[in-house]
Order: C-alpha cells, then structure tokens, then sequence
C-alpha cells in the first residue's frame, strides 16, 4: 500500500493511464449498470405497491420510498457488486495475466515502480468514476421505478413525482457517496491484489479472479452494515 | 563489468545457487549455461534484481546492487535492459508503443524525436515498417526482436536474455544470436545471455559460465569448449549422439 503511492517516474504516463482506467471503469460499465438499476428501481416500486395494497398509506409514498432506497442503498450497493464481478473480475485478470507473462518483471527491470504505475491508477479512477456511476444508477433506478409505476397504473405520474419530491434530506447523498466511495477503493484494492500477487498458471489466475469478485462483494457488504451504523 | 560475489540463494530447504563468483565482462557477450534446474534464471533474476540472493553480493561496477533498495536501484535498472524468454511485450500496444515505452517513461524527449529514436532502432532489429503491428500479429522471432528493441532503446549499458532462442528455429535462433552479439560489440554493453542453445555457445560464447547443480562448473570461452577437459562441460555440450559424432570424427582427424 506504501510503495502504491510511490512518486511517479513521470506524471503524465500516470494520468494517461489513469485516464484510460476511467474509460473503461465509466464508460466500459454504463450498459450493465443502467440495466441493472433500471429493473432494481422497477421491481422496488412493483413490491412496494404491491405491499401498501389498500393501507391508508398514500400512495406517492411509492415515489418516495424507491428515491430514497435507491439513493441510501440500492444504487451504491448494487451498483458496486455489479461491478466486482465486472470491473474487479477484470483488474485480477489483467494483472495476473501481466505476470505471468512476465510483463511485471519487464516493468521492474525496466525501473518502473510497478505497484505504483498498475496498481494507483486503478484506485484513482475507480474511486473518481464510480461515485459518477451511482449517481446515475440512482438516476436511472427512479427512472425505472417510475416507468413501472406509470405503465402498470400503480400510482399516477402526478402522485410519484410528488413523492420523488417529498421529505428530500440532502444528507442522503453524503450516505451514497461515501459508500461509494468506499465500495469503490474496496473493489479496486482487493482485484489489483489478487491479481498482482498471482502465481501459477491458468487454473490460479481463474481462481484470482474468481477470489476477486467474491472477497470484494464480501468486503461490500460488510462496509455497508458497518457504514449503515455509522451514518445513519 | 558486472561482477558477482559468493552468490547464495535458497528457497525454503532448497539450494539453487551455492556460492557463486563470477565477472561479466564489458562489451562481450557471457553466457550462462547450463541443463535445466541448473539455477541459470535464478541467477538472472538476482542480476536484475528480481530476487534477492540468501547471502552474497551483485555489483556493477563500484556499486554493489543488492545493498541498494528499490528507489536507489532505479538509477542502475535504466541502465539495463533486458530480453525475457517469452518477450514480456504489452500485448494492448503497437510493436512502437511497446519499443516507445521506456522512452515515454524515462524521457522528455520530443513526439518527433521519439518517433525518430524507435524507427531507428526497428530498423537495427530489422523490423522496419513493423511500427503499427501488434504482438499476436508478428511471429515469435519478431516479437524477440521486439523485446531486444525496446530493451536496446534507451542506449543500456547492460542487457540481459533469458533464454533469447527459445521457441525459435536453427536460422531466426542464429538471426537472434548474431544481432545480440553485434549490438553488444557496437554499444560495447556487458550482455549476459541464459541459455542451453549449443550454436549460441559455439557462436557468441566470449565469456561462458557453465552452471551445475548450483555450482560454477566451468568458465571459459567458445574456443576453449572444444578442448576442455571438464568432464561436466563435455557432458552438457555432448549430450546428443550427433555431437559426439561430430566431435569423434573432428578427434579422429587430428
């Protein structure tokens, strides 16, 4: 973790780098996270509709309920699952194949501090691009949620929008960025150490990745309980 | 001048290296051969510096290496280059991109000079007009010129192969051998070259350490590989039946 923030042989290879981790974390996960938030935002709204049935709880309360779920856990929490099997599954594979293939060594040899130039620029954009990832999975589940609502008449458009708009606690979107944040370093840190410190051949380079994706969703989940009892 | 003192190393209860000393001289080409589990690239790797020895000291010239930490040995490592068995290229970049790299990290030269710098070079490893290929679209002899390429770019004062002919055929192999040892006299580096290739050791042999189970068995030139008396030398150079043939009838004519 020291050596990570080692200071760079030459800035502008890192931020090169680091750019092109942020393409392919941001740009590379936007398809699978707007599907996945889309349908989580849905089914809240079906579920949560379907168990008021004939309360005497307002119905808007649906719109309010699934901003407020999406953005204190849903968004975070599965956004950044979906993205240990994807992006972390990802990172693992990438470095344990780099050494194997002896492209580490290569790197060393070469005076490049490999944890420092494989490893930071990961963190770095992960934890830049995937709170922007939440956000719109937040965006994107209201959507959902709202889509649902209207085309299956659970409640009007006017009713959900107002409850899209009542009781709004701005703290809320301090909780979703700290997860986020969180999520995000967690998911990183443990794929760039499966990954790096990988040795063996194929069989273990798929355990690694396979070992990335679980310990991270893990480490999610358990920094989600954890974060739920400090901030709230 | 490279030079290695009462190298040690062991992993867990296993000795691979037992003491060796040895020089790799400047501007020639040394080998270090050997049968396999000999400890060739655990030699190599602790010349690099990607293992440290048990006990014993690396020096290169007047400083010795393995007292050094990581931060103190990037002044020494670009200085060095090096050549893996299986070209360790970046498979995501372009033959350029890969050979450009250490220029890019090392370097403040120009877009212009760089690009000026890696046609250069390509063109001394006989890849001209490879620039925009990648490594799965150039075959195993070109990706080892590759690797010598960007191992040569920033002008090293020591280069290092690990197994150079490995996977190639009889003509790239001596298309290999020949260019490292060019390259060696031209730019009168310290090469040192880990192989079990007999036409390397026949060819390019100027300073040739033959390991045995973890101990220097014999150290000497091409020339003198012939004549040696070294009973574990013979073994190894006449392994095959063909060989002795060769050496038989080469006997009898004298």
């Amino acid at each position: 973790m020291k050596n990570m923030f080692a200071r760079p042989e030459k800035l502008s290879m890192y931020w090169k780098e680091t750019t092109r981790q942020m393409i392919d974390i941001g740009i590379g996960s936007l398809v699978i996270i707007g599907l996945v938030s889309v349908f989580i935002g849905a089914v809240t709204a079906v579920q949560f509709a379907y168990q008021l049935g004939s309360s005497s709880i307002p119905k808007y309360y649906i719109g309010y309920i699934v901003r407020d779920i999406m953005i204190i856990e849903l968004a975070p929490t599965f956004t950044c699952l979906a993205l240990a099997g994807k992006v972390g599954s990802n990172i693992a594979a990438e470095l344990g194949g780099m050494r194997q293939k002896e492209q580490i060594d290569a790197l060393e040899v070469m005076g490049v501090d490999t944890t420092a130039y494989l490893i930071m620029p990961k963190i770095i954009a992960a934890v830049a691009v995937i709170p922007m990832l939440v956000v719109l999975a937040a965006f994107m589940g209201m959507a959902g949620g709202y889509t649902a609502c209207t085309m299956g008449n659970l409640v009007s458009e006017a009713e959900f929008m107002q409850g899209l708009r009542a009781f709004f606690e701005p703290y809320n979107i301090w909780i979703m960025q700290i997860k986020a944040f969180v999520f995000a370093f967690l998911l990183t840190s443990v794929s760039c150490y499966q990954g790096f410190f990988v040795t063996g051949g194929s069989i273990e380079l798929g355990r690694a990745s396979t070992s990335a994706v679980v310990i991270s969703n893990i480490l999610i989940l358990l920094a989600d309980y954890i974060l739920a009892l400090l901030l709230t | 001048m490279i030079r290695i003192e009462t190298i040690k190393k062991q992993f867990d209860d296993q000795v691979v290296l037992k003491g060796i000393s040895t020089v790799f001289e400047e501007g020639k080409t040394n080998l270090i051969i050997g049968k396999s589990g000999a400890g060739k690239t655990v030699m190599l790797k602790i010349l690099v510096g990607l293992l440290q020895p048990t006990s014993g000291t690396v020096w290169y010239g007047d400083t010795d290496f393995t007292a050094l930490n990581n931060k103190q040995r990037k002044a020494i490592r670009t200085d060095m280059g090096m050549l893996f068995q299986g070209s360790a290229l970046f498979d995501s970049m372009t033959v350029e991109e890969n050979v450009r790299f250490p220029l890019d990290m090392f370097t403040n030269l120009t877009w212009d000079e760089k690009k000026k710098k890696v046609n250069e070079t390509l063109d001394r490893v006989e890849l001209t007009g490879s620039n925009n290929k990648y490594p799965s679209e150039v075959s195993g002899g070109m990706q080892k010129r590759v690797g010598i390429a960007r191992a040569i770019i920033l002008d090293p004062k020591f280069l290092f192969c690990d197994e150079p002919n490995s996977g190639l055929d009889p003509t790239t192999s001596m298309k290999i051998d020949k260019l490292i040892r060019s390259i060696t006299v031209e730019n009168k580096m310290t090469t040192v070259i880990n192989t079990h290739d007999m036409n390397s050791v026949m060819e390019i042999g100027d300073n040739i350490n033959l390991l045995h189970l973890g101990e220097l068995a014999w150290v000497g030139n091409c020339k003198e590989v012939m004549t040696s008396e070294n009973q574990m030398l013979q073994d190894f150079i006449f392994a095959s039946p063909f060989l002795q043939r060769l050496r038989d009838a080469a006997n009898s004519k004298q």
